[in-house]
C-alpha cells in the first residue's frame, strides 16, 4: 500500500468499487454509495430532552434527523440551541433522553455500558474542539489505542494502520513526537487521526475547527472532505462556523430544540 | 488486559515521583512488618525453647497418694444397699503404704511405646533426690538419671552444657554434670569431686564432668545430671528401676489426648506438655497479635497514601478518562486501569519491601545479645520462616487493591460528556 491510497473502508463496506471517481465529484459518489445499500448510518426519532436541575428546562424537543453513508452533514444554530446535547446523544455518550437513536440500524436505547463502549469503539469516530490527545502518550500511540482496544487487529497491524492515517495526514514525521510538542492544528489532524484507526462509520464533531486559526480550520475541512468522498464514511459536525457549514452536503439547523431547516 | 496494563503503566510513568513515594510506603511498611515478625517469632521460638527443648511432650510417672476409697466407704456402700439412708463420713485414716516412687513394669512399657507410629522417642529417667555435702553444710539437689545419647538427641542437652563434654557423661562411671548454681556454691568445676548422700543414707563420691545451665536461676540450683546406671547405683537399685519415662512425639498437640490413653492403658499418672506449661502458649499469642497489629496498621498507613496519590491522579487525568471512554473504554476498563496502577504500586513496594525485610533481619540478626540466662544464643534471634513473607505480600496487594478500588470506581463512573462539554 502507497500513502496515496485511499484509506480502506469499514470492513462491512464493500463499495469501493472506483476508488478514482469520487476525485471529481465530492458529493454525487457518496450520495450513490449511500443510495446503493439504501441505509441510514444514523437515524433519529423523536428524540427530546430536558435538564431537571434546578428547573425543568427542555433542551431538545421532538427532533428527528437521519444520516446516510458518506454524507457530510452539519449542524449549526445559535448557543444554546441544543445542537450539542443532541450530537453527544448520537455518541451514545448520554443515555438520559426520550426517543429513539439507531446507529447502523441498530437502536441504541437501554443497551449496556459496555455494549455502547463497543459501538463508539468499533463505528464512531470523535473530534472535539478540544484535542484530548493523552500526553503521556506518543502521537502514534494516542492514533492506537482505540484501535488495540477493539482487538480486532494484532499490536503491528494496528501500528501500520496508524502510521498509515497519520501519513494521509501529513503528520507521520511526528509520529513518535509527544503529543504536546506539537502545535494546534497539528494535535486536531492527529485527533482526526485518530477517529479514523477502526474505519468507524461515521465521525462526529463538536466544534472541530472552533479553536483554530482560519489556514488550519480549511484543513480540517479538506480532511473532512475527502473521508466523506473518498472512504463512504459519514461525518456529523456540530458547528457554529457558517462558513464552514454551508461548504457541507447538507446543514442542519437548529433553533430552540427544533431542527427547522 | 495488556493494553490496559500499558496504559496503566505509562499513567505511572507520567506520576513517577508520586508513584514512588507510594511505593516507599508500602515498601516501608512491609519492612517492618517482615522484620518485626520474623524477631518476635524467633524471639517466641527461643523463649519456648526454654522450656520446650527441654520438657518432655508426655512424662510418665507413678505418684504417691491417698487411696481414694476408703475402707469406710466400702462398708456405707454395702449398709446402703440394704435400704439404709445414705450419709457423709468423715473419716479419712488409711495413708499411702510403703511404695517405691517406681514405674511398674517399665521396660514394657517403654518397648509398647517404642513401637507406637506417634511415638518420635522414649527416654527413661530416674530421679532421685540427693544431699551435696559441702564442708558442714548440706545442699538440697535432684541428680536426673538420664539415658545421655538420647537426651542430646531429643531435648539438646549438649546445647546447654556450658562447661565439659557431655560425651564423657555418657562414657564414665560415677560422674556428675552440676547445675551452673550448684556448681558455684559449691565452687567446683570440672574434674573435682563432690560427696552425696542420698535420702537413705548411701554416701558416693562422684566426679563433676561439666556445668549445666538453663537459664532458669533456681533450676540451676537444684538439678544435675548423670548417667542412669550411676544414679541406679547410687540409690542401689536394679537395673530396671526408672521413676518417669519421656515421651517426645512426632505432633505436639496430640499429647493431651494421648497422655490420658497412657494413663489409662498402663495405669499410671501421665501429665503432657500443655498442661504442665499452660503460660507459654499465652505469651507466645500476646507477643503475636501485637506484631500482627502493627504490621497491618502499617499497611492500612500506606493503603491511605496509596489511596490520596491515586484519587489526586483521577482528578489530574480526567480529560484522559473522558476520552478513553469516549473512543470505546468502558467503565470496567478504565476501573481495571486505575486498579492495574494501584496493584503496580503495591507488587512494587510489596517486593521491594520483602527484600529490604530480608536485610533488615539479617542486621537484627547480627545484633549481638549476650545474656547469663541463654548460654547459647549470642545475637538476637530471628525467624526467616517464608510464612511471614508471602502474609506480607497478600497483606500489601489486598491493601492496595482495597485503596485502588474506590479510586478506581470513581473514575469508572466519570461521565466523559460532563468532561468534554466542560471545556
Amino acid at each position: 500500500m502507497t500513502s496515496t491510497e485511499p484509506i480502506t473502508p469499514n470492513s462491512d463496506g464493500s463499495t469501493a468499487g472506483d476508488p478514482a471517481a469520487p476525485k471529481t465529484s465530492a458529493m454525487s459518489p457518496a450520495l450513490d454509495a449511500a443510495d446503493s445499500r439504501g441505509s441510514n448510518i444514523l437515524e433519529v426519532r423523536n428524540v427530546s430532552k430536558s435538564f431537571h436541575d434546578p428547573v425543568t428546562v427542555p433542551v431538545l424537543k421532538k427532533v428527528s434527523l437521519e444520516v446516510k453513508r458518506g454524507e457530510f452533514v452539519s449542524i449549526t444554530g445559535k448557543s444554546g440551541c441544543g445542537k450539542s446535547t443532541l450530537l453527544y446523544i448520537l455518541s451514545t455518550m448520554d443515555t438520559d433522553y426520550e426517543g429513539e437513536v439507531m446507529i447502523d440500524a441498530e437502536p441504541t436505547r437501554g443497551l449496556s455500558g459496555e455494549r455502547l463502549a463497543r459501538i463508539r469503539n468499533e463505528k464512531i469516530g470523535f473530534v472535539f474542539q478540544f484535542h484530548y490527545l493523552l500526553p503521556e502518550f506518543s502521537v502514534l500511540k494516542n492514533v492506537m489505542l482505540p484501535g488495540l482496544k477493539l482487538g480486532k487487529h494484532s499490536a503491528e497491524e494496528v501500528e501500520h494502520r496508524a502510521m498509515k492515517r497519520l501519513r494521509d495526514l501529513d503528520m507521520h514525521e511526528h509520529a513518535f513526537k509527544g503529543a504536546n510538542q506539537l502545535s494546534g492544528g497539528q494535535k486536531q489532524r492527529v485527533a482526526i487521526a485518530r477517529s479514523l484507526i477502526n474505519d468507524p462509520l461515521i465521525i462526529m464533531g463538536d466544534e472541530p475547527t472552533g479553536n483554530l486559526d482560519s489556514r488550519n480550520s480549511g484543513i480540517v475541512f479538506d480532511i473532512f472532505k475527502s473521508i466523506s468522498a473518498h472512504h463512504e464514511q459519514s461525518l456529523l459536525v456540530v458547528t457554529h462556523d457558517n462558513d464552514f457549514a454551508s461548504r457541507t452536503d447538507r446543514i442542519i439547523e437548529m433553533d430552540d430544540g427544533k431542527v427547522i431547516g | 488486559m495488556k493494553l490496559l496494563l500499558s496504559i496503566a503503566l505509562t499513567l505511572l510513568r507520567a506520576k513517577l515521583k508520586q508513584s514512588i513515594v507510594a511505593a516507599v510506603g508500602v515498601m516501608f511498611s512491609i519492612t517492618m512488618f517482615v522484620t518485626l515478625l520474623g524477631f518476635m517469632n524467633g524471639l517466641n521460638t527461643l523463649l519456648d525453647g526454654l522450656i520446650l527443648n527441654r520438657t518432655p511432650h508426655i512424662r510418665l510417672y507413678n505418684e504417691l497418694q491417698a487411696s481414694p476409697t476408703q475402707p469406710i466407704q466400702h462398708a456405707w456402700a454395702q449398709h446402703a444397699a440394704v435400704g439404709a439412708d445414705s450419709a457423709h463420713h468423715f473419716i479419712r485414716s488409711v495413708k499411702p503404704k510403703d511404695e517405691l516412687p517406681r514405674l511398674r513394669n517399665a521396660e514394657a512399657v517403654m518397648q509398647a511405646l517404642e513401637n507406637d507410629p506417634r511415638v518420635l522417642s522414649v527416654s527413661p529417667r530416674l530421679v532421685a533426690q540427693v544431699f551435696f555435702n559441702v564442708g558442714t553444710v548440706d545442699l538440697n539437689g535432684q541428680v536426673n538419671g538420664i539415658d545421655v545419647m538420647d537426651e542430646i538427641r531429643y531435648y539438646r542437652f549438649a546445647d546447654y552444657l556450658v562447661q565439659g563434654d557431655p560425651h564423657d557423661l555418657a562414657t564414665g562411671n560415677n560422674t556428675i554434670v552440676l547445675g551452673k548454681g550448684l556448681a558455684d556454691m559449691m565452687e567446683s568445676g570440672i574434674g573435682d569431686m563432690v560427696q552425696v548422700t542420698t535420702a537413705t543414707g548411701e554416701r558416693t563420691m562422684l566426679r563433676v564432668s561439666g556445668i549445666f545451665q538453663s537459664g532458669i536461676a533456681d533450676y540451676d540450683k537444684v538439678q544435675c545430671y548423670a548417667n542412669i546406671k550411676t544414679v541406679q547405683k547410687l540409690l542401689t537399685r536394679p537395673g530396671s528401676y526408672y521413676t518417669d519415662i519421656n515421651v517426645k512425639l512426632k505432633d505436639l498437640l496430640q499429647a493431651p489426648a494421648m497422655a490420658r490413653e497412657l494413663s489409662a492403658r498402663f495405669d499410671v499418672d501421665a501429665v503432657d506438655i500443655q498442661t504442665a506449661n499452660a503460660q507459654f502458649e499465652t505469651g507466645s499469642d500476646v507477643r503475636n497479635i501485637i506484631s500482627y497489629a502493627v504490621g497491618v496498621v502499617l499497611l492500612i498507613v500506606a493503603g491511605f497514601g496509596i489511596y490520596n496519590i491515586l484519587n489526586m491522579m483521577i482528578y489530574e487525568k480526567l480529560d484522559a478518562i473522558a476520552i478513553l471512554k469516549a473512543t470505546g473504554f468502558n467503565g470496567a476498563d478504565v476501573r481495571r486501569i486505575f486498579l492495574l496502577l494501584s496493584m503496580v504500586i503495591g507488587l512494587v513496594g510489596g517486593v521491594s519491601g520483602l527484600l529490604f525485610g530480608f536485610l533488615m533481619q539479617n542486621l537484627v540478626d547480627s545484633i549481638p545479645f549476650i545474656t547469663a540466662a541463654l548460654p547459647t544464643v549470642t545475637t538476637f534471634p530471628v525467624d526467616y520462616n517464608p510464612k511471614y513473607y508471602i502474609i506480607a505480600v497478600t497483606f500489601a496487594l489486598l491493601t492496595t487493591w482495597i485503596a485502588g478500588w474506590f479510586p478506581a470506581r470513581k473514575a469508572s463512573q466519570v461521565d466523559p460528556v460532563e468532561i468534554i462539554r466542560g471545556k
